[in-house]
């Protein structure tokens, strides 16, 4: 059980220098956002588009360079849970915008 | 100094909650008088509260719901009481405000206070020995999970007298649950009960997730889990999917409450739709996170006790499976007439009625499992049994409701409470009290009362019958739900009738409480030494009753889905013989770091209620503080010395062979 309780079955531990891409690159992603909304000279589509894009690199680089996501680790489990989880978020965002949607036209609200 | 609590905080003017209180009071004062006067503090505190070993913290998961069931059901019986006397102009006994709570509490406590604690104590008890395991994968987060869990169970029962509970509903829908509409701490308690224990949730499907998926023995492949396991593994799934949802949407919540925000409100673009949109998104899961391991109970106890190997072993996994996917595109099916129009509501409608096609191929499972077989018809295969006709009922008119046009004429009326009190008590409740029954003697080393079962069993089952058809009747007369009162004094037999049914459920519950005493005093004659009191077929039957605190002391290998059976038929049966080397088992510590962060979590959740700030950061801090106190401590594992095992293991042997 020790065995189990310590060892990670060959999940990389990163490097020095993929800790540094993954911070820089998560603050870069965080100001891009923060930045098209503070600065206000977006239009309404333009900055929904923006944030929603740099949030979800923001996912990807915190998965891949601090969790280390790969295909390898852990007999692929780690891949099979996250393209499932994909799946399910996929169904849940984008059963929500439609249901959403449907219900705005629906009330005339624009 | 204390926010907005003050002494008028505590309603001296409600009789009800008085003597509650008061009842209360005197039966928690016995307690401690008791525990004191035995000396057994040091004892609960080691044994128990401290403990990680996972079948003690399953046992406390189930003692705690079967407490809260009770208080469950006083607010259930109050309300059926209510409903039989307020016709026709007549107020009754409870006045609206109150009548509010006391729904909103009845079902935030039998989902998240009674269900989720019973469906994860027997994980708990259950899942590490079923695979052949010492423990769970993350022991200390097992006992954090369980103390945050009783943090929010008792912020619950503390609105009880201090202050009130919210009157929203038990999913507390925007706009109503907002600060303009809910201007008092009950929509608070509410958050903060279901942050606090929402987490220790989240944690328990990670732990679980991770212990099934990891820590199986040599040669269990996934494909020869046993069903239970397979069950609570689809849950944590579900657990791990949907209760982020949920905390996300109550933090939204909050921050409207708290910050002036507007997600939920009716201005400033807030749009309370979006809310009913993202709670029934986790709260559709949710419902699955209960049925599925009681559906994972009934085909372990109809195995056992048919004396046969399941029917269509996979098409049970894969029917569990496609629930678990199918679980999370039906949420709309709670809010057809929001206005999401035709196609959206004939998308969902659709898929709600497939759900039907694999929970069938379940029944018909048991169903072909039972044929042809020796079928004992202990209280466990009454429960499965009781739960094939009722739930069968209940997904029936679950598929009505699936109809956008029926659900037109039956949304929000009676129809819809009898339909989930239906597949609630029908599906998870006898689920849960046929797995209490069936693996009590693992955790105690004894079995419980038949006879005590069975009435409880047949209480349970005539009560509901008599308590909820009248339901659906009564809906189509127009009935709605959470009425305080109502004029049609036609409607009022039929409602009588309904409180007959909760007073037989009553005399289930009782005979519950009366069966586990019965049990315990005739312990002695209903021992169970063998570890294997129903002729088992799944690993947890190979441990000791109760097991050892390692389980196994040495970890059985596997070859088939019914290992424990199989080592059962091999020419000269299966012998508990004495090994003849020991080895150091390497187990994790006790530690004292749960109870006491889940201590300063009450304090935080308290204090964010009452707007107690001084307390709120004292409480974070102090969570912060003990949290960094635990990931610097390396003194977390042990080794249980060869010799203690041979010892544990010898004792045990002695004790089998003075019984043969």
């Amino acid at each position: 059980m020790s065995d189990i309780h310590t060892s990670h079955d060959g999940a990389s531990h990163g490097s020095y220098k993929s800790y540094i891409i993954g911070l820089i690159l998560s603050i870069v992603l965080t100001l891009i956002s923060f930045g098209v909304v503070m600065t206000g000279s977006f239009g309404i589509p333009a900055m929904m588009i923006t944030v929603v894009v740099t949030a979800v690199l923001q996912v990807l680089v915190q998965l891949i360079l601090f969790m280390h996501l790969n295909t390898k680790s852990e007999g692929g489990w780690n891949v099979i849970s996250f393209v499932f989880t994909g799946g399910i978020l996929v169904l849940i965002i984008g059963g929500s915008l439609w249901i959403m949607h449907n219900i705005h036209v629906n009330m005339m609200l624009g | 100094m204390f926010g907005k609590l003050s002494l008028d905080s505590i309603p001296f003017h409600e009789p009800i909650i008085m003597v509650t209180a008061a009842a209360i009071g005197i039966i928690g004062a016995l307690v401690v008088g008791l525990i004191t006067y035995y000396r057994k503090w040091g004892y609960l505190w080691t044994e128990w509260v401290t403990s990680i070993d996972h079948k003690k913290i399953g046992v406390m998961y189930f003692l705690v719901a079967l407490v809260m069931l009770i208080r469950g059901f006083a607010d259930a019986i109050m309300m059926r009481t209510q409903q039989a006397i307020a016709a026709g102009g007549s107020e009754g006994f409870l006045p609206p405000h109150h009548y509010d709570q006391i729904f909103t509490a009845h079902g935030v406590i039998m989902i998240f206070f009674v269900a989720m604690p019973m469906v994860i104590g027997l994980m708990n008890l259950v899942v590490p020995l079923q695979i052949g395991a010492r423990d769970v994968a993350f022991p200390f987060m097992n006992n954090l999970s369980f103390w945050l869990f009783a943090v929010g169970m008792i912020l619950v029962n503390v609105s009880l007298v201090v202050g009130e509970f919210a009157k929203t509903g038990w999913l507390a829908y925007a706009p109503l649950s907002e600060l303009q509409y809910s201007p008092d701490v009950g929509v608070d308690y509410w958050i903060w009960a279901l942050q606090l224990s929402g987490i220790g949730t989240t944690l328990t499907g990670i732990n679980f997730f991770v212990t099934i998926l990891k820590m199986r023995t040599k040669g269990m492949t996934l494909f020869r889990m046993p069903i239970f396991t397979w069950t609570a593994l689809c849950t944590n799934v579900l657990i791990i999917l949907s209760f982020p949802i949920l905390t996300v949407t109550v933090a939204l919540l909050t921050l409207d409450r708290y910050l002036g925000m507007h997600f939920f409100t009716n201005d400033m673009g807030g749009s309370q739709m979006m809310y009913v949109n993202l709670i029934w998104a986790w709260g559709h899961p949710e419902v699955y996170i209960l049925i599925l391991p009681a559906f994972g109970v009934f085909s372990e106890v109809i195995a056992t006790f048919t004396k046969k190997r399941l029917f269509g072993y996979k098409t049970m996994v894969w029917a569990t499976a496609a629930i678990t996917v199918l679980s999370f595109i039906v949420w709309l099916h709670h809010f057809f007439t929001m206005g999401a129009g035709a196609n959206v509501n004939a998308f969902f409608g659709i898929m709600t009625m497939i759900i039907a096609i694999p929970t069938g191929v379940k029944i018909f499972n048991w169903l072909f499992t039972m044929y042809r077989g020796r079928i004992q018809f202990t209280t466990p295969v009454l429960w499965t049994i009781g739960f094939i006709i009722t739930f069968t009922l209940g997904g029936m008119t679950g598929v009505m409701l699936a109809v956008p046009g029926a659900n037109f004429v039956l949304h929000n009326s009676l129809f819809v409470i009898a339909h989930f009190h239906n597949v609630i008590i029908g599906g998870v409740v006898f689920g849960m009290m046929a797995g209490l029954t069936y693996w009590f003697p693992k955790a105690f080393g004894f079995t419980l009362s038949e006879k005590w079962g069975k009435r409880s069993f047949w209480c349970w089952l005539i009560g509901f019958y008599v308590a909820f058809m009248p339901l659906y009747a009564l809906s189509f007369f127009g009935a709605m739900r959470r009425m305080q009162s109502y004029e049609q004094t036609e409607w009022q037999p039929l409602m009588i009738v309904a409180w007959v049914g909760a007073v037989i459920i009553a005399m289930g519950i009782a005979c519950i409480v009366i069966q586990i005493v019965v049990s315990i005093r005739d312990r002695e004659k209903n021992r169970d030494l063998t570890g294997d009191p129903w002729d088992g077929r799944t690993l947890e039957w190979a441990a000791a009753s109760p097991p050892a605190k390692y389980n196994f002391a040495y970890l059985p290998s596997v070859e088939s889905i019914d290992p424990f059976w199989e080592m059962k038929q091999q020419p000269g049966g299966f012998k508990r013989e004495l090994a003849t080397e020991f080895e150091d088992i390497h187990m994790p510590k006790n530690t004292a770091e749960g109870p006491i962060l889940s201590l300063f979590a009450l304090f935080f959740g308290f204090a964010l209620i009452w707007h107690i700030w001084w307390l709120v950061g004292l409480g974070a801090i102090g969570m912060f503080v003990t949290f960094m106190f635990r990931i610097f401590n390396d003194d977390t594992d042990y080794h249980v010395s060869a010799a203690e095992v041979e010892q544990t293991e010898r004792e045990y042997h002695k004790r089998l062979e003075m019984q043969a």
